[in-house]
């Protein structure tokens, strides 16, 4: 079965889709080289294989969206605009980050492109999201905030009291659940009987949707449906995308837990493969194109990360500075 | 103009003013603005008043949210237990934000929160726990013992740029006091001196500074001059008042209705053992609640809490104590 829609997809839009899912799984893997190499000295996890998430639903989102994210969060942050540079700069700890070196993988913060939030304890997104999708109604715009949890979120109270306050006050908030099925070590087969996220949410009611979300056109496709509802008022939508995280919960885990992938089984997954398969039976990628674009993304990260390496480290006396906001 | 009013009124008529007088405040609480005749929801509507589910840790998940985005959110929570329920948004989300973005967003919430029902609420209901909250960088906590300052301190955390916690103490909510009619603000972090006096400190918390402040009283009959201080502000803490009464006295007792160990009078010990040392003429003494849960029964509730004998006993103790520098 052909990916995504039966629609024919835009050339430019399937390029740009490539451009921003390559641009994540270079840093992703660069990020895990830099670890190794202690040049990245904290916790760190990784996106790679769920970038279709991330691109499909930030891609169309403007800056005054608010999005959430947890402590997998390098991605989302990149498709909402954080330059890689500064996104580096924060993972190495240098002033240059986008929080100065302050906050870090997990809490990754650039209210200048909208993404709001990172929170490193899972489920604590969720209600901020809420708040911000309060906020845009009573300003009166048509913003909409967005947040993204994984799926072991989900068993948490918080979530089902934030679903609970966002439909009974309808507020334009997309749920955007990414289950790679690993609730950091455990499969979610031992949290939990309900297998589909958005059979979690069902009793409330809401527009809920799970997709392929390794195929970064259906993603797209269901997105756009909630976002253009979310835009006239209303919400909350749950969207659960099934996807798959290709690395450890975090990086140097030994993943006891599960068995890898074999390389043929990745390729069919690959977001990026898939789309650059698609779009060369569609006509709209040459051949050649997807090494371009692979060098295009190298390209780029290096230059975030000569870009990360000159930055000094944060000075001492913002420590005091920073406590309280004046 | 003042005039009397109860403690509770008084923190109402700060909400109330501070709402006319800057939209952005929001007043989100349990059980609240459930009539169109509500004194709230009659001003401000129901956009700017709502009645949440019991869901603490959506609800102050989304004031923070709604923070994130300029509204100054007041969260009334009627119990500080229930707090307990949302630690993640009150301890790990809302004082955490502007540090770990380096200051991209402010967080102007308040979480008014009642404490030390000990008139029958048992267990769970009459715990004095600001002292947990005294140790998290970036929150702030105030514990007014007088009307006015329960308007002047509620009007002060609404216009704050950070998360405060105003606890109000339940067994006051009826006392009367003076109030200023109009604006009214107490400034954040300065103690006062209730009672002057030269012979011996007592720094009373809340509900115990009215207890000092009687314990003093009786103690001037019996010649012994006490100066009271009120903390008022736990976070930050006002250490230069204290310390300059200390150095006057000689003499320090501390009063907590809370149970001792971990205790705000536990800190406030430690720092003048740490700042003071040398001004002290005897050993600090702690009268604070026994370290057990409050017991249900009337006659347990009085064994276990501080009182006017027990205040005088240890102001007499401090001033029999042998000096403790040579």
């Amino acid at each position: 079965m052909p990916d995504g829609t039966a629609a024919r997809l835009d050339g430019d839009v399937g390029l740009e889709l490539l451009r921003s899912m390559w641009r994540i799984r270079v840093f992703e893997e660069r990020v895990g080289e830099l670890t190794r190499a202690d040049e990245v000295h904290g916790l760190v996890h990784l996106s790679v294989g769920q970038e279709a998430v991330a691109v499909g639903v930030c891609g169309q989102l403007r800056t005054e969206d608010a999005v959430y994210s947890g402590h997998r969060a390098h991605g989302h942050a990149i498709a909402k605009g954080a330059p890689l540079g500064r996104v580096l700069a924060e993972l190495m700890g240098r002033d240059g980050g986008l929080c100065r070196g302050l906050g870090g993988s997990m809490h990754l913060v650039d209210v200048e492109h909208g993404f709001l939030g990172a929170t490193g304890v899972v489920g604590g997104n969720v209600p901020l999201a809420l708040g911000s999708a309060l906020a845009g109604r009573l300003l009166g715009g048509d913003q909409v905030a967005v947040v993204f949890f994984g799926d072991g979120a989900v068993q948490g109270g918080v979530f089902v009291e934030s679903v609970n306050l966002a439909t009974l006050w309808a507020l334009p908030v997309i749920l955007v659940c990414e289950n790679n099925g690993f609730a950091e070590f455990t499969p979610r087969s031992a949290h939990t009987n309900v297998e589909r996220v958005s059979d979690v949410v069902a009793p409330y009611d809401i527009e809920r949707e799970t997709v392929d979300g390794n195929d970064v056109v259906a993603v797209r496709d269901a997105f756009a449906r909630f976002l253009a509802e979310a835009r006239q008022g209303s919400g909350p939508m749950l969207l659960e995308c099934l996807t798959h995280r290709l690395r450890g919960h975090y990086e140097g885990d030994p993943q006891r837990y599960r068995q890898a992938l074999a390389a043929d089984e990745w390729q069919e997954l690959d977001p990026i493969l898939r789309l650059e398969r698609r779009g060369v039976s569609d006509g709209w990628l040459e051949q050649d194109a997807p090494a371009r674009l692979e060098q295009d993304a190298r390209d780029e990260v290096e230059a975030a990360v000569l870009f990360a390496r000159e930055s000094p480290f944060p000075s001492p006396d913002m420590t005091a500075a920073l406590v309280y906001a004046t | 103009m003042a005039r009397e009013l109860p403690y509770i009124a008084a923190i109402g008529e700060a909400v109330h003013q501070e709402m006319e007088r800057d939209d952005t405040v929001l007043y989100f609480g349990q059980n609240l603005g459930l009539t169109d005749d509500d004194p709230y929801v009659k001003a401000f509507g129901g956009d700017r008043v709502r009645v949440t589910p019991i869901s603490e840790t959506a609800e102050i998940g989304m004031a923070v949210g709604a923070a994130f985005a300029g509204y100054r959110p007041v969260v009334q929570l009627y119990m500080s237990e229930f707090m307990l329920v949302a630690m993640d948004q009150v301890v790990n989300e809302a004082p955490r934000f502007h540090a770990m973005t380096a200051g991209q967003v402010k967080v102007p919430l308040v979480l008014q929160a009642g404490y030390g029902f000990t008139a029958g609420w048992a267990g769970q209901h009459t715990g004095t726990i600001y002292g947990m909250f005294m140790g998290i960088p970036g929150l702030k906590v105030v514990v007014p013992s007088t009307a006015a300052d329960a308007k002047g301190l509620m009007t002060a955390a609404i216009r704050d740029d950070n998360p405060v916690i105003l606890f109000h103490n339940y067994l006051l909510t009826l006392e009367h006091g003076d109030v200023p009619e109009g604006e009214h603000v107490v400034p954040i972090g300065e103690a006062v001196v209730r009672r002057e006096g030269s012979d011996a400190t007592i720094v009373g918390i809340g509900w115990t500074v009215g207890k000092a402040l009687a314990a003093a009283e009786q103690l001037a009959g019996e010649g012994v001059g006490a100066e009271v201080i009120d903390a008022r502000s736990l976070a930050p803490l006002d250490m230069a008042t204290i310390l300059q009464s200390v150095e006057k006295t000689g003499r320090l007792v501390v009063v907590d209705q809370a149970t001792r160990h971990a205790s705000a009078a536990a800190i406030i010990a430690a720092e003048v053992a740490s700042e003071g040392f040398a001004t002290l003429k005897a050993p600090v003494e702690l009268v604070t609640a026994l370290d057990a849960t409050v017991p249900y029964s009337e006659p347990m509730e009085q064994y276990l809490l501080p009182d006017e004998a027990k205040i005088v006993a240890a102001v007499q103790q401090v001033l029999e104590a042998a000096p403790v520098a040579a």
